[in-house]
């Protein structure tokens, strides 16, 4: 019986860390309809920040929730300005600009930091179910999922800014006769990307191991969430994240954690036959 | 006239290629012999993306998953079999099976560029954290252990083509390898040259277009992907030839981008650019290893950035723009502006 | 008694788009070797209709029969196969591709690889691109480019020819000259022509359908349609309000 709380507890936490780690990688994508190669180093520089700014005495809640976003939201904005605005129309070498980013960045942090450098412990300890331990940390990462969700609910639906959004992603060149300067969106969206990327980054810092490539251990679940989720932001990403992140962990349970990735692959790939626009493509066209 | 003298021109560097590589061994050190082997077989590899990229319009950001697939193959094969002929072959088969079910679900779903981008290089990804979990002795086919993480060492290398007691010396695998390198160029040339090859490029150029005159882009486009991926896998063959060994970083992030960057670098739309980006990066990259203060991620990323921006063509096009606004300047003796001809990468992207 | 089964024949075809209704119940018939123009307003449904007929799009609902086999939702290639060919309104060739590449690619699916460079060189005839027949496509000008396609579309020797707003972008000599080989394409095959210009209607025209908000408005020889009231209400008045 325990087993099976522990593995509802294990569902939960892979379908809300899975719905972290995608939102930026999904806010990019469905007003930019670019995937953002560099999206693991993103959450990789969000942890880097976190780990670097709690071991010089910023207090871990502060460094996760405040530095974090805010370090990894500057430099979405900068490599907005220097490097992605240029390639505005171009997806696919947006795309390759953003790999070449990837790399960059790694290069960057290895030269400065090394191949590995000392974490931080996970706050918050844990409690006992039946013979099975699982930590509160979890149950937080939830509480932000839900969080997270909720604000860019608020945002998108009640603010004149999410209005904005919202008329870039129906019909970008319509936004742009009413008088929305796209270059601006564009650079919001990017840097607010960017810091909720950096903001996963920072929430998972104490539950991973820190190097330069971490990044790479997330990327490939993002990825398919996002192309499985489709174009809306929020519907799309939660509704993948919720069956990615289950199927993973129940496939992960009954097999091997690497086969839970295969199975939610390969589920993937026969979702996108079936509904090429991705879940929200299908049953919530024109949703957030 | 002028095409005539072209194609005189070519023949002419096919048959110098021919020579450089007949003799190129007695010209040059071991060492550089076994890194230009490597080398050659990167860029038959460099090739297969080039053609479905390139030609095909089709954007796979995995081709690593063909190669490492390949080189698993061969590896697997050649140990079971103690025959490199038929481990060969299988090489070219398996990524060929696995590139036509992945390329039946992405092209009959009708997926956009960057989705197929993406599930491309998120194949390559879980290859390798599967391959990378394969340690233990529950993970072996036939007499071959897969070996997880550490990879598959003392992979039997080429033999003569069915005779496993004439394994081939350094110099016969460089002709092997540089070998076949040419041929898989002339015969992607011969492809391209032909009815097959025109509808390849049509469907890239207009796929709606070539749909309303009969051609359904679906089957082109699988044709396509199939291809690339067995050139691919024999590439990937070609590769553990080279070092005897195979391991998952075979289907490493890093090796997907160097193959994006060599095309980036030589030239999408071309065969002979992406050749030439393949072994001038290779080349900074080996010669990265060998020191510490440089890290080989900073370069190739700094690469794939600058060229991105500032010349999106690649070298080979751009060159080729260049020579030909030269010649037409000296052609009217004049410095008057001549109308720029399309060049043949127009809607790749 | 028999009826002859007519080339093409749509039966209640509805296509919408959310709330809009592009194509309202359009009973349509076309008999072998006939030259039908479409005409109607922007927006009166011309193109979509085209677009259900070559499977560019799947309709709502109805059906369309060629030759009475039913080819509702059959795929481009698949439609393009059974010999319906169709120019699209927006000049839809191979940019990158010169323009014998783009009528060798049409001729080949039809042509034996003998009588192949013949076939081209016919139509490169036909189309006066001859002299051009090397160029790339995209060099070209925008009337070219329409000779092209309906070059692209000839060489496939389809049954049926579609041809939305042939004579769009062309001086009045160009237009003319499309007007001769509509007429001579005509001696051979069926064509349905969708045409803004009146004065290219007048030449090219026996049988006018009018479209409008969807509908078929009236189907008539081209004297009584551009004699109707209502189609000049519709269409004439749009025209000279637009």
């Amino acid at each position: 019986m325990d087993i099976y709380v522990i593995l509802l507890l294990d569902v939960i936490n892979g379908a809300s860390s899975l719905f972290l780690i995608c939102l930026g990688l999904a806010i990019i994508f469905g007003m930019m309809k670019i995937i953002n190669l560099a999206h693991g180093e993103f959450i990789m520089l969000g942890a880097y920040a976190t780990v670097i700014s709690a071991n010089n005495g910023v207090n871990i809640w502060i460094a996760m929730l405040v530095v974090a976003p805010l370090f990894v939201g500057l430099v979405g904005l900068v490599i907005e300005r220097c490097l992605i605005r240029f390639l505005y129309g171009r997806l696919v070498d947006s795309m390759l600009a953003t790999w070449g980013l990837s790399l960059l960045i790694i290069g960057i942090v290895t030269t400065i930091f090394g191949n590995t450098i000392q974490g931080v412990p996970t706050p918050l300890g844990g409690f006992s179910i039946g013979a099975y331990r699982s930590s509160y940390y979890t149950l937080f990462l939830l509480l932000m999922a839900v969080l997270m969700m909720a604000a860019i609910y608020v945002v998108m639906r009640y603010t004149r800014l999410g209005l904005i959004a919202r008329a870039t992603m129906q019909n970008p060149g319509m936004a742009n006769t009413l008088g929305v300067n796209p270059s601006t969106v564009y650079m919001g969206t990017f840097a607010a990307g960017a810091a909720v990327t950096g903001l996963a980054g920072g929430l998972l810092a104490p539950v991973s191991g820190i190097t330069p490539v971490m990044g790479g251990a997330y990327v490939a679940k993002a990825f398919i969430t996002v192309v499985g989720g489709g174009a809306a932001i929020l519907s799309g990403t939660l509704s993948s994240a919720s069956l990615f992140g289950a199927l993973n962990q129940v496939g992960a349970y009954l097999t091997t954690p690497v086969f839970g990735e295969v199975i939610v692959f390969t589920a993937a790939i026969i979702l996108i036959r079936l509904l090429p626009q991705g879940i929200s493509g299908r049953f919530f066209k024109g949703n957030l | 006239m002028t095409q005539r003298l072209a194609l005189f021109t070519q023949a002419l560097a096919v048959v110098v290629a021919a020579v450089a590589i007949a003799i190129a061994p007695g010209m040059i050190e071991i060492f550089t012999l076994m890194q230009i082997t490597l080398f050659a077989s990167m860029a038959v590899l460099s090739l297969s993306l080039a053609f479905i990229w390139g030609f095909g319009g089709i954007l796979s950001f995995g081709q690593t998953a063909f190669f490492g697939l390949g080189g698993y193959a061969y590896a697997v094969a050649a140990i079971n079999f103690q025959d490199s002929t038929q481990a060969i072959m299988l090489a070219v088969i398996v990524p060929a099976l696995f590139s036509a079910i992945l390329g039946y679900f992405a092209f009959y779903g009708r997926i956009s560029d960057v989705y197929l981008g993406v599930i491309t290089l998120t194949v390559t990804l879980i290859l390798f954290n599967v391959i990378n979990s394969t340690s233990g002795d529950e993970y072996r086919i036939g007499e071959a252990m897969l070996g997880g993480f550490n990879g598959i060492p003392a992979v039997p290398t080429f033999n003569m083509p069915f005779d496993p007691e004439s394994p081939l010396s350094p110099e016969q695998s460089w002709w092997a390898t540089a070998g076949t390198l040419l041929l898989v160029y002339l015969g992607l040339r011969a492809l391209l040259a032909s009815p097959f090859g025109r509808v390849i490029v049509a469907v890239r150029e207009n796929e709606v277009r070539a749909s309303l005159l009969g051609y359904d882009p679906r089957v082109v486009k699988l044709m396509t992907f199939i291809l690339g991926g067995a050139i691919a896998g024999l590439a990937g063959a070609l590769y553990v030839n080279w070092g005897a060994f195979v391991g998952p970083t075979i289907f490493s992030l890093s090796l997907s981008a160097e193959i994006i960057i060599w095309i980036t670098v030589g030239g999408l739309g071309t065969l002979l650019g992406p050749i030439i980006g393949c072994i001038l990066i290779e080349y900074i990259v080996a010669g990265i290893g060998s020191q510490q203060t440089l890290n080989s991620n900073l370069v190739l990323g700094s690469v794939l950035v600058f060229f991105v921006l500032l010349i999106p063509k690649g070298i080979v096009p751009t060159i080729r723009d260049i020579a030909t606004g030269l010649l037409a300047r000296i052609g009217r003796g004049h410095g008057d502006a001549t109308p720029a001809t399309m060049p043949q990468t127009a809607g790749v992207k | 008694m028999a009826e002859l089964t007519p080339l093409l024949r749509t039966e209640h075809l509805t296509m919408r788009f959310g709330g809009v209704v592009a194509n309202d119940d359009i009973n349509f018939t076309l008999q072998e070797m006939e030259l039908r123009c479409l005409i109607g307003p922007n927006g009166a449904g011309k193109s979509t209709f085209f677009k259900s007929l070559t499977g560019q799009q799947t309709p709502t609902s109805g059906t369309i029969a060629f030759r009475g086999l039913p080819i509702t939702g059959r795929l481009p290639h698949e439609i393009a196969r059974m010999g319906i060919g169709i120019k699209t309104q927006v000049p839809n060739v191979f940019n990158g591709l010169t323009v014998r590449e783009n009528i060798w690619l049409s001729a080949r699916r039809k042509t034996t690889s003998q009588s192949l460079s013949a076939a081209v060189r016919g139509v490169l005839d036909l189309i006066r691109l001859t002299p051009q027949a090397d160029r790339t496509v995209a060099t070209l000008s925008h009337g070219q480019r329409q000779w092209v396609e309906i070059g692209m579309v000839l060489a496939a020797e389809p049954h049926l020819i579609l041809l939305d707003e042939p004579a769009a972008g062309m001086t009045d000599e160009e237009t003319l000259l499309t007007a001769d080989i509509i007429r001579d394409i005509n001696l051979s095959r069926a064509i349905v022509v969708v045409e803004h210009d009146m004065a290219f209607i007048r030449l090219i025209a026996k049988t006018v359908t009018v479209f409008h908000q969807g509908r078929v408005l009236i189907e008539d020889t081209v004297d009584k349609v551009l004699a109707d009231q209502r189609v000049r209400d519709v269409y004439l008045g749009k025209k000279v309000a637009a």
